[in-house]
């Protein structure tokens, strides 16, 4: 469970996220609104690249905003970004590998750990060929790879079925499904696909201009008329 | 998984092949076939791959561009020259005195890594060589005297200042060319091992995106300096080997644009691949001494030949010739087999 408390980021003269408290819950949580909403800032404050203003996030009982931000991998956070960002240069072993190593987990477990991410997320390549000369499909699922090994206890996806076609995006969606079961982490998923969205996540937040605007039941938020009218817009703002 | 182990072991196996043969070939079949100068020559091809191997650690791993690196080779081979006349231990302490000594300097001059990159970086080490040429220009190399700079009062260098030792069994040029391509090799080795391990993954995740590093939970603090420590400490021991390659090192043959040349020379080689070093030790010692000694050229056109070469490499060869040869090569066998192949097709539509 992440409780997340008050919190707000300030950059010059802009509030990206403003006074925000919400719960995930577990299992896998979606986190939406319009662009600019702040869901990457957030992600951002998750992963130490950004430094709050005000609020905390508490992760598992422990206070997540104290820690390095490099030792929060140890700890157990996971991230994907917007743009893909597996190592070109590195094997897709080496790619999920190097998490690993980097993760604290137990050395002798390490190739069978790395062997069974890449199976998880349905990689049909040599594992000792080069990123660089994979296609965005497989190089998406690399990353997933990279986000589910050495027990993590809180994988952020942000965007990852960007671009890709919508039966790419259906074997992506059963993946995304399985990671609370198969690896006890929490997942929060942020992606502009609803369908995604839907088919994943029990719960979800929405977040608009900064501020929370709905949170809870998946079906139940996505009806919601402030949540249609964030991304649809109003005739009385027209 | 065996056929990933297979596959894995097969490459492997190749390139120690190749890597054993070739080091046969220096070891045993040159010092035959070559006469002396070029021994000489290939003496300092071998030491400057080493430094080339050193820039690409940092900028071909780390994506860490630094102009500095012959001034790091400088100061190893200072460090060597004072040690070597100071005391009388075994060359092989001199080797790591002077390494461990220019790694703790390279680490140093690497701090501004931390907050600075691509051309601040570039100018921060390019001046970084400035400085050691001016301090070389106004106390050269040690020349066996007491002090800090173990310098003779008078300053000059005479004919009596005798040159700094070899290891006791390799002291002809030839047993002296064998123990620099060993050490060289060792040090080969020693990158080797980091390039293909955990730290040489964390370098290649920084490269990718610090960001994504950090979020890997990557100490790029700690893997940052640790590339300039090992960069800084293969350097420092060529330093040492040159110095007693020469016998009395002077300062007018180190000068601030040598870091240049050999940043060029080794982004030519190929900045991703370890052979690549080997390949910017060539060209930068070998086609020297065959424009001056060989073809009676002058070795200034070089950097002309330099200059192409490095427009090439960042234009449409980003791997350097390393990596374009063998796909030039594999075109041209596909063409020759290609034209081969239409002529029987050709007769047979006459008939």
């Amino acid at each position: 469970m992440i409780e997340v408390t008050a919190l707000t980021v300030r950059f010059a003269g802009v509030t990206p996220i403003d006074d925000v408290s919400v719960v995930f819950p577990g299992g896998t949580c979606g986190l939406i609104g319009p662009n600019g909403a702040g869901k990457t800032t957030f992600f951002n404050v998750l992963s130490g690249f950004v430094r709050p203003a005000a609020g905390t996030v508490t992760a598992f009982g422990e206070n997540l905003l104290k820690m390095a931000d490099y030792r929060r991998a140890r700890w157990g956070l996971r991230r994907t970004f917007q743009t893909e960002m597996a190592v070109e240069q590195l094997s897709i072993f080496d790619n999920v590998a190097m998490i690993h190593e980097h993760s604290g987990a137990k050395r002798s477990a390490r190739r069978d750990d790395v062997l069974s991410a890449i199976e998880f997320v349905g990689l049909n390549a040599n594992p000792s060929s080069k990123v660089g000369r994979l296609g965005a499909r497989e190089r998406r699922l690399v990353e997933v790879a990279r986000a589910v090994v050495g027990r993590p206890r809180v994988v952020l996806l942000d965007e990852p079925a960007a671009g890709l076609p919508d039966e790419e995006t259906g074997h992506l969606s059963a993946v995304i499904k399985q990671i609370p079961e198969r690896y006890g982490a929490l997942v929060i998923l942020v992606d502009h696909d609803m369908a995604l969205v839907s088919a994943c996540c029990e719960t979800t937040a929405v977040l608009d201009f900064g501020k929370l605007i709905a949170s809870g039941p998946t079906a139940e938020v996505l009806r919601n008329e402030h949540v249609i009218r964030a991304y649809l817009g109003t005739e009385e703002e027209l | 998984m065996s056929p990933l182990s297979a596959y894995l072991q097969r490459g492997v196996a190749v390139r120690a092949t190749v890597a054993v043969a070739l080091l046969a070939v220096a070891l045993f079949v040159l010092p035959h076939t070559a006469g002396a100068d070029w021994i000489t020559t290939f003496t300092s091809v071998a030491i400057y791959s080493v430094v080339a191997l050193g820039f690409g650690i940092l900028y071909g791993r780390v994506g860490m561009i630094s102009l500095g690196q012959v001034a790091l080779l400088t100061i190893g081979c200072w460090i060597g020259t004072r040690f070597a006349y100071a005391t009388s231990l075994p060359f092989p302490f001199l080797l790591l005195l002077a390494g461990g000594i220019t790694c703790v300097i390279g680490v140093l001059v690497g701090l501004p890594a931390l907050r600075l990159s691509g051309l601040y970086l570039a100018l921060i080490t390019l001046m970084f060589a400035g400085a050691t040429t001016v301090f070389l220009s106004v106390n050269d190399f040690p020349s066996g005297n007491n002090g800090f700079l173990g310098k003779a009062s008078t300053g000059a260098l005479t004919t009596s200042t005798p040159p700094v030792r070899r290891p006791s069994w390799a002291v002809a040029d030839v047993a002296y060319y064998r123990y620099t391509v060993i050490v060289c090799a060792i040090l080969f080795l020693l990158a080797l091992v980091h390039v293909s391990t955990k730290p040489g993954r964390a370098w290649a995740t920084i490269r990718e995106s610090e960001p994504a590093a950090i979020a890997a939970g990557v100490n790029i603090t700690l893997y940052k300096l640790w590339a300039f420590a090992l960069a800084s400490f293969v350097t420092g021991v060529a330093g040492c080997l040159l110095a007693a390659q020469v016998g009395v090192p002077r300062a007018i043959t180190f000068q601030t644009q040598d870091s240049l040349t050999l940043a060029a020379t080794a982004l030519i080689g190929g900045i991703f691949s370890i052979w690549g070093a080997i390949l910017a030790g060539v060209f930068n010692q070998l086609l020297p001494f065959l424009f001056q000694a060989q073809w009676g050229l002058n070795p200034n056109f070089l950097l002309i030949i330099f200059g192409a070469g490095l427009l090439q490499v960042l234009l449409t060869a980003p791997g350097g010739l390393v990596d374009q040869f063998p796909k030039d090569m594999a075109s041209l066998a596909r063409l020759i087999f290609s034209g081969f192949r239409k002529l029987p097709r050709a007769r047979g539509t006459e008939k």
